[in-house]
C-alpha cells in the first residue's frame, strides 16, 4: 500500500508514525525522479546543436577538437562488448558455483566456501581495477604478445570477478528455493541425483537464475572504476577481444571534471549518462519481467 | 571589572573567529591547466591572509578571459596568450589586460626503460600519435606494435600536446587515453611497447624520458625555449595589479612561496631573475 490507510481506532501516534514511514519510503522515489529530471534537462540540450543521428551512430569521439565530434557508437560498442564478454565468463562460473554449493557440497564445505565468495563482492572496485592494471595487464601482454594488456579482455575479466558473487548468491537462493517435494518426487520416480539436478532443479530455478544473470549484466555495464583503469580508454570499435575500448562510464568519469560547465561537451556527457541509465533500466525491467513471467512455471521464486 | 573583561574576551574571540565579515573576495577564473597551481597556492595564501577570500573556478582559458573582459573576475588564468580579437573586445569594455607569466608547462615524451630509443623528432612523435607510424621498427627498434598512450582530450596537458606536437591533427582513435599524469606513468612503466607524455614534474625511475632531436629535457632547456614542447602559463589582470590582487600575484611569483607550489604541481618555476 503506497499511502497510509487509517482506521478510526488508531491514535495520533500511530498515524504520525505511518506518515513518517511513508515519507521516508518516498524519499528514494523522489530522489530517483529528481535524478531522472536532471539527466534529461542536462543531457537533451546536446541535440540542439548536434544531430541525434551523428550522436548515436558517429564513430569518432573528439569532444575538444574544432569542430567537436560527439559520436558515441564506439563508446556504446565498448560498453556492450565488455558487458557481454564478462557475462560469458561470469555466468558459467557463478551458476556452476551455486549449483555445486546447493546440490553437491556438504554443510562444512559450504560454510567455508560461501563467505569467501561473498568476500569477493566486498572488494572495492578500485582494488580490483588496480589488480587488473598492475598484475593482469602485464601478464596478458607477455602471454599473448600484445601491444597492451589494458584491453577489453582484461576489463571483462575484472568485471566478471565482480559479478560472480552477485550471480552466485542470487542463483543459489533460486536453487535453494526449489521445493524439497519436487526433488523427492524426482528421486522417487527413479531419476539419479545428476538427472534430478540437471533436468528438474535447474529448469525449476531458471527464472531466478535469469534474474541473477540480468542483475550481473546491469552491474557490469554501470561499473566505472574498473573500466576506467583497465579497459585502455581508446574510443574505437573493438576488432578483437584484445583491443582497448572506452566504455561509456569511463568516458564520463574521465572528462566530466574538465568539461566547461553547461557547454556542448558537458551536455554530451550527460546524454551518455542518459543512454547508460536507459541500458540499466532495460536490464532491471527484463530481470523483474522474467521473474514475474516464469514464476508459475516451477514453484521456485526469489 | 571582571564582567567587562569576560565580555571583552568573548567579543574578541568572536571577532577573531569570524574574519569573513571583513574579508575581500578575489574572483579567479580560467584555464584548468593553471587551476591546480592556483588551488594549492590559494590554500596557503588564505592561511596567511585570512582577510582575503579567493574564489577559484576553472572553465577553460577562453572562459576566464571572457570573464575578465566582462568584469566577472579580477584574475583570469590562461594557458595561452590572448588573441587579437579578445584584446580588442577587452579594450572596448574598458578593460586593459596585463599579462603575467607564472609558470612553464613542459611535456616529456616517455617510454619503458627497456626501450633502446634515446631521442625522437617532433615529426616522428606526430606520426606515432596520428597513427602513421605503428611499429617500433620504423624508429629502429624491435618489431613490436607501438602502444600509444595519450591523455584525455579535455585535459590541459593534452591541450599543450595538441598545440606543440599534433599541430591540430587528431590523435588516432586506438590511442589509450589515461585520466592523469600518474596513470600515464603507471601504464608506460608496465608496458615495454608504450610511449606516452607527462609533465616534467612527474618523471619517475619507472619510465625513460626521450630527447627531442639534439635537445635534452631539463628545466633549463624548457625555460630557454629550446625544448619544443613547452609553453608559458599566464595570469591576466585588468591594469597593473594593485591592492589584494598584487598581494596574490607577488605571493605566486615569490620563489620561496608560490613558485615552490608551481614545482610541486609538476610545472617548471620561472627563473629567479626576470
Amino acid at each position: 500500500m503506497f499511502f497510509p490507510v487509517f482506521t478510526s481506532t488508531e491514535n495520533w501516534r500511530e498515524k504520525s508514525l505511518r506518515w513518517l514511514l511513508a515519507g521516508v519510503a518516498c524519499t528514494s522515489l523522489a530522489t530517483l525522479c529528481a535524478i531522472m529530471l536532471f539527466l534529461f534537462a542536462e543531457g537533451l540540450p546536446v541535440f540542439a546543436g548536434y544531430s541525434p543521428f551523428s550522436f548515436f551512430l558517429g564513430k569518432f569521439w573528439y569532444p575538444t577538437s574544432e569542430p567537436p565530434e560527439f559520436g558515441i557508437l564506439s563508446l556504446i560498442a565498448g560498453s556492450v562488448s565488455v558487458m557481454l564478454l564478462s557475462t560469458l565468463i561470469a555466468v558459467p562460473l557463478g551458476v556452476c558455483t551455486a549449483a555445486y554449493l546447493t546440490e553437491i557440497a556438504g554443510g562444512a564445505v559450504r560454510r567455508v566456501v560461501k563467505p569467501f565468495i561473498e568476500l569477493l563482492a566486498a572488494l572495492p572496485s578500485v582494488v580490483i581495477g588496480f589488480f587488473g592494471m598492475v598484475v593482469v595487464a602485464p601478464f596478458l601482454q607477455e602471454t599473448f604478445d600484445l601491444s597492451t594488456g589494458l584491453n577489453l579482455f582484461n576489463a571483462a575479466l575484472m568485471l566478471a570477478f565482480m559479478s560472480v558473487p552477485t550471480i552466485c548468491s542470487v542463483a543459489e537462493d533460486a536453487l535453494f528455493a526449489v521445493p524439497r517435494s519436487l526433488r523427492e518426487a524426482s528421486l522417487a520416480l527413479g531419476a539419479t541425483r545428476w538427472e534430478t539436478s540437471v533436468r528438474m532443479v535447474l529448469p525449476a530455478a531458471l527464472s531466478g537464475i535469469s534474474t541473477a544473470v540480468m542483475l550481473g549484466m546491469s552491474r557490469a555495464i554501470g561499473e566505472t572504476m574498473v573500466v576506467l583503469m583497465v579497459a585502455g580508454g581508446a574510443a574505437m570499435l573493438p576488432g578483437s577481444v584484445f583491443d582497448p575500448v572506452r566504455p561509456m562510464p569511463a568516458s564520463i568519469a574521465a572528462e566530466m571534471a574538465e568539461a566547461p560547465f553547461r557547454g556542448e561537451h558537458y551536455h554530451a556527457l550527460f546524454a551518455i549518462g542518459l543512454v547508460l541509465f536507459l541500458f540499466t533500466l532495460c536490464f532491471n525491467l527484463a530481470a523483474s519481467f522474467i521473474s514475474e513471467r516464469y514464476r508459475h512455471a516451477g514453484s521456485s521464486e526469489l | 571589572m571582571s564582567f567587562y573583561r569576560i565580555l571583552m574576551m568573548i567579543l574578541c574571540s568572536v571577532m577573531l573567529s569570524r574574519p569573513a565579515l571583513a574579508a575581500e573576495e578575489i574572483v579567479i577564473n580560467g584555464s584548468t591547466t593553471v587551476l591546480p597551481v592556483m588551488q594549492k597556492a590559494a590554500e596557503n595564501f588564505m592561511a596567511v591572509n585570512p582577510s582575503i577570500i579567493l574564489s577559484i573556478s576553472g572553465g577553460g582559458s577562453g572562459n576566464g578571459i571572457k570573464a575578465l573582459t566582462d568584469g566577472l573576475c579580477q584574475v583570469a588564468m590562461s594557458s595561452r596568450d590572448m588573441k587579437e580579437n579578445e584584446v580588442a573586445l577587452a579594450k572596448k569594455n574598458g578593460v586593459t589586460p596585463v599579462r603575467i607569466p607564472v609558470a612553464v608547462d613542459a611535456l616529456l615524451p616517455v617510454v619503458h626503460p627497456s626501450n633502446k630509443l634515446q631521442a625522437i623528432t617532433l615529426e616522428q612523435l606526430r606520426d606515432i600519435y596520428t597513427g602513421k607510424i605503428t611499429n617500433w621498427k620504423a624508429l629502429g627498434g624491435t618489431d613490436k606494435t607501438i602502444a600509444v598512450i595519450s591523455r584525455d582530450t579535455s585535459s590541459g596537458t593534452y591541450e599543450t600536446w595538441e598545440e606543440k606536437v599534433m599541430k591540430k591533427e587528431k590523435v588516432v582513435p586506438s590511442a589509450l587515453l589515461q585520466a592523469s599524469n600518474g596513470a600515464v606513468v603507471q601504464a608506460v612503466s608496465k608496458n615495454p611497447n608504450a610511449v606516452g607524455y607527462i609533465g616534467f614534474g612527474y618523471t619517475n625511475p619507472g619510465v625513460k624520458g626521450l630527447g627531442i632531436g639534439q635537445v635534452k629535457a631539463s628545466p633549463e632547456t624548457a625555460l630557454s625555449g629550446q625544448w619544443p614542447i613547452a609553453r608559458e602559463l599566464y595570469l591576466f589582470t585588468n591594469g597593473a595589479p594593485s591592492g589584494n590582487v598584487k598581494k596574490l600575484i607577488d605571493y605566486l611569483l615569490d620563489p620561496q612561496k608560490g613558485q615552490k607550489m608551481v614545482q610541486e604541481t609538476g610545472f617548471i618555476p620561472l627563473p629567479k631573475k626576470r
